[in-house]
């Protein structure tokens, strides 16, 4: 039986994310990871996309991982972990193997949304038994805060640096987890480590289906987002309440909003915490923040119909 | 730990032994050092799930003191701490005071 997800209970399992990494003080990845990690309840193997964490988690001689974990390039830690759920397969046909093992990989945004896309997206199509996090810090965050296609609209990063003509990122931020949704893959999810026992559930549910599934974790990042280093989680807390960071999943295709703020809050609440958004608080930038409003609208309502509808088919069906 | 020298490491620098960033110290990142005040504490463990350095001490379910050893005093742990009628369980302080 599986351990009950009351922190009580989930404290006496054994941490698989030491102590003793490299990550900033603060840093909201290895909050998500450590989640993720007590989560799963059968051995897993890991691999991880150039970033971060893997950087930081493994400076040689030393691993803060108690799990197999593989090194692999930016652009392929999907190619890599579909490669090892395959050997795992063919071994288990030989008879070599017969302990239920689960395969994980890890990736930032960087090497997700942009560099290992189409890895992933093969990996997903192929139907790998695998699960693919991505801790989400929208940019580029170890080599420098450079802009990726998870950078917010109007963030000042410094490939999109805010200036007086150009302020901050002009394009709004790729939905990654619809379009892993759109693979029409078993399961696709949408979390943040504020909502521990949500990112618990969702990682429980990505590793018990048959096929591959896809979690989106969002991780505040206090160098990028120019945050002071204490509220890495109630940053998570505001962008849920705020709809900018929807929690949802997709089971089969059918979609459920597993999170709706009772006030939904205005996006403003989130960007003026963060100084990467400063500057969308002069009086010339007024345009954007509108935009960002409009935006985090549109996806919001976008979510909330597409769940009525899938409401009410089951209702119609008689499955309430 | 003493560094290998080129002939002595593992083939595809492989790391056999897992978990060893724990004999790491991190401490000495610390300009703030959270501290831990028990009579304040409701045993919620929020501390322990929103810690990112694994930094919070728990046994059978209760928690402990702080691994100072690899604590980087980033102070999630204090300001996420909801304390016993208003009065926080965690307090950072100063290192050096």
């Amino acid at each position: 039986m599986s351990t009950p997800l009351r922190l009580k209970e989930l404290s006496k399992k054994a941490d698989l994310l030491t102590g003793g990494h490299r990550l900033c003080a603060g840093c909201g990845a290895p909050i998500a990871i450590r989640q993720v990690l007590l989560a799963a309840e059968v051995p897993l193997v890991a691999s991880n996309a150039t970033g971060c964490l893997e950087v930081s988690t493994t400076i040689y001689p030393y691993t803060a991982w108690k799990i197999p974990w593989i090194h692999t390039a930016f652009e392929n830690a999907a190619a890599t972990i579909s490669g090892v759920e395959a050997m795992y397969k063919a071994l288990k046909k030989k008879g070599r193997v017969d302990r239920k093992i689960k395969f994980i990989a890890f990736g930032g945004d960087g090497g997700t949304y942009d560099i290992g896309f189409q890895s992933l997206s093969g990996a997903m199509e192929r139907r790998h038994d695998i699960v693919y996090i991505c801790y989400d810090n929208g940019a580029y965050m170890n080599t420098g805060i450079q802009r990726s296609s998870a950078t917010p609209l109007g963030a000042n990063t410094t490939t999109c640096p805010a200036g007086s003509v150009i302020h901050g990122k002009q394009q709004p931020r790729k939905n990654l987890t619809k379009i892993m949704a759109a693979h029409n893959i078993p399961y696709a999810a949408q979390a943040s480590p504020a909502h521990w026992r949500d990112l618990m559930t969702k990682v429980r549910k990505a590793l018990d289906v048959d096929g591959p599934a896809f979690i989106n974790i969002l991780a505040p990042c206090n160098r990028g987002w120019r945050t002071p280093t204490h509220n890495a989680v109630e940053l998570c807390r505001i962008a849920a309440d705020t709809c900018f960071w929807p929690l949802y999943e997709y089971e089969n295709g059918r979609l459920t909003i597993n999170y709706k703020p009772k006030e939904k809050k205005p996006v403003t609440e989130f960007l003026k915490t963060q100084g990467r958004f400063k500057h969308l608080f002069s009086p010339d930038s007024q345009d954007l923040l509108k935009q960002a409003q409009e935006n985090v609208d549109r996806e919001w309502e976008n979510l909330l119909r597409e769940e009525a509808c899938w409401r009410e088919e089951a209702e119609t069906k008689g499955e309430g | 730990m003493k560094l290998k020298g080129w002939k002595e490491l593992e083939m595809g620098a492989v790391i056999p032994e897992a978990g060893n960033a724990a004999q790491y110290n991190t401490g000495s990142w610390r300009a703030f050092r959270p501290q831990w005040k028990e009579e304040n504490c409701i045993q919620c463990l929020f501390c322990w799930i929103y810690c990112p350095d694994s930094s919070v001490t728990v046994s059978d379910g209760k928690r402990g003191d702080f691994d100072y050893e690899h604590c980087k005093g980033c102070g999630v742990c204090a300001h996420e701490c909801p304390g016993k009628k208003g009065n926080k369980a965690i307090v950072m302080v100063e290192e050096g005071n």
